[in-house]
């Protein structure tokens, strides 16, 4: 077995870098985050529902704070590939152009993406932020999905979850996004990512009744998207998907930074899970841009490994590494929890990376005593705990009708109605923020990112915003031209740079004419 | 033993304290039954109706 207290330790030295990066010294940069959440959707009562007219009616319906726009692809090419072999050019046809498009003022995007509602958190400034923008989209999709109850037929009602797979063999996606540096080489990423990322589906999953893809058959498992990544790098996000996904489109300077888009995870509805999850992402990569991941605990068979992961609910079964030996993904994550605190203590970090340790690390203590004891943390564990309780006491089968509505059930985000929320609110789930915190996201922006441009753009010039991109805006004055004000740096834009800005300009052609000045 | 490692080692043994002391009441785990059938019944009173034919319905196109 890996000897989980005796792998080597991590160097943070210069001298080891140097061999990395080939005496090129770089720092970690500053980890902008960012979620991506598709949920499902389904007419209650009209099983030919289109899902399309669906998802536009609930983002046409939002009533807050928005702004209707053109989202411009110009400076966006899913189609690129960070290995840099990818199609030239790179220049995407407007395939949004005839869907629907709001930006918020908190400074999010929520639209159309094929046959979902798509929320897209603002950027955030850390882990903890990053949590809370993306809870508070549960909340903006929950009262769209309300607001547009009206336009259906009578006796119709819209229902919305937040999941990732319909149980027959459909997944939509949950992606986290990362701000890197354009120097680290990709290569990197690829040898010292993968594996964190198959191994920390023990504490991102929220749960799924059986399989689905030709995966061997599982009573429950701890993933809804294992089943679906069949490839170890690669840009696909819709077929054959990929542990690691090669899309380059850096929503930045293309010059200084890359966005990694994390495209192997579960849509969370805990907190903590969140945190969890997203921070300890975060400190692994900058750990690998500094060089002070120690070794790539490369495992022989990465895709078979995501599969068994996610179906031993027990965390016994060893992995294969490619070096040879064996260890648990439980291992492997003590091992990655160890790397984390020690470049932790070497740094300066955002305050809330301190939280995400804590977690961390007790949420991997706690798996190893008994799983179900972090039923209040994780979306896998308290659903297979409610189903638990169910089949105890109505004796019902793991293929019962009652249990997979129940599972269906769980991610359901009417707060009347979804069993998370009553779970919740019987006080079996933890929380990091208050209602009025969540409340409050959903209305404002982060302060410390560009999204504080972005939403309060929203805000307060919203009739002159005629098109957007994460990187740029574009106004109406009144004038011949339209006006484009690019946002290049994602920590620029902030409260501190720009509130004066927005104070002093009454309009966006005030706005406009201050921002030539400068 | 590092800090870490000690760190570590309370963590888990407060886990296993309070484990223990669940077990040990017998009225505290008669309580515990009564609140479960609450939130069960509570339940129960939320869920959609005809259970089969709502998740036979429930098919997504793909995403992403």
């Amino acid at each position: 077995m890996f000897d989980v207290d005796n792998a080597p330790e991590a160097q943070s030295t210069r001298e080891h870098r140097h061999t990395r990066y080939h005496g090129e010294l770089m720092a970690a940069i500053h980890k902008v985050i960012g979620t991506e959440t598709e949920y499902g959707i389904a007419v209650r009562g009209q099983a030919d529902f289109n899902p399309v007219l669906a998802s536009s009616m609930v983002v046409n319906s939002y009533a807050g704070m928005r702004a209707k726009i053109q989202w411009s692809h110009e400076e966006e090419s899913p189609g690129r590939d960070a290995r840099g072999f990818g199609p030239e050019g790179g220049i995407m046809p407007d395939i949004d152009g005839g869907l629907v498009n709001v930006v918020l003022g908190n400074g999010a995007r929520f639209y159309v993406d094929h046959a979902h509602p798509e929320y897209s958190s603002p950027e955030a400034y850390d882990p903890l932020e990053a949590t809370l923008y993306d809870k508070a989209g549960e909340l903006i999709v929950s009262r769209a999905a309300r607001e547009a109850e009206p336009l259906l037929e009578d006796g119709k009602s819209l229902l919305l979850h937040k999941n990732n797979s319909d149980g027959k063999g459909n997944s939509y996606g949950s992606h986290e996004n990362f701000l890197l540096a354009r120097q680290l080489p990709f290569s990197d990423l690829v040898d010292y990512f993968t594996t964190f990322l198959v191994t920390r589906q023990i504490f991102t999953g929220s749960g799924k009744l059986g399989s689905e893809n030709g995966r061997p058959a599982v009573d429950y498992q701890i993933t809804q998207r294992a089943d679906f990544f069949e490839e170890e790098v690669g840009l696909e996000t819709t077929l054959k998907r990929p542990i690691i996904n090669t899309r380059d489109e850096p929503h930045g300077d293309p010059a200084k930074y890359r966005r990694l888009h994390v495209i192997i995870g579960d849509a969370n509805l805990n907190e903590v899970q969140n945190l969890i999850k997203l921070g300890s992402a975060g400190l692994i990569l900058m750990a690998i841009e500094e060089a002070a991941l120690p070794d790539n605990l490369r495992l022989a068979r990465p895709v078979e490994s995501t599969w068994q992961v996610s179906h031993d609910v027990d965390l016994k079964k060893p992995l294969e590494l490619a070096e040879g030996g064996s260890a648990t993904a439980l291992e492997l994550q003590f091992r990655y929890l160890e790397w984390a605190q020690k470049y932790a203590e070497s740094t300066d970090l955002p305050v809330a990376y301190n939280q995400v340790l804590d977690e961390w690390e007790q949420v991997l203590v706690d798996l190893e005593l008994d799983p179900l004891s972090t039923a209040d943390r994780l979306d896998w564990t308290a659903k297979r705990h409610l189903l638990l309780e169910y089949q105890e006491r109505d004796g019902l089968a793991w293929d019962a009708p009652k249990l997979k509505l129940l599972a269906l059930q769980f991610h359901d985000v009417n707060p009347e109605k979804g069993l998370y929320y009553r779970l919740a609110a019987a006080g079996r789930v933890r929380h990091l923020f208050t209602p009025e915190q969540v409340e409050a996201a959903v209305v404002n922006p982060p302060e410390r990112t560009r999204a504080y441009f972005r939403g309060n753009a929203v805000r307060k010039y919203g009739p002159s915003l005629v098109a957007a991109n994460w990187d740029s805006l574009v106004f109406d004055t009144g004038e011949e031209t339209l006006k484009r004000v690019p946002m290049m740096e994602p920590l620029r834009g902030t409260k501190e740079l720009v509130s004066g800005l927005l104070d002093s300009s009454h309009d966006a052609a005030s706005l406009l004419e201050a921002l030539g000045d400068e | 033993m590092s800090d870490r490692e000690q760190k570590r080692e309370r963590k888990r043994s407060t886990d296993e304290q309070e484990v223990v002391d669940e077990v040990a009441d017998p009225e505290a785990g008669q309580e515990v039954t009564e609140r479960i059938d609450d939130l069960l019944d509570e339940i129960d009173s939320v869920l959609e109706e005809n259970a089969e034919e709502f998740v036979k319905n429930y098919v997504q196109k793909g995403g992403e």
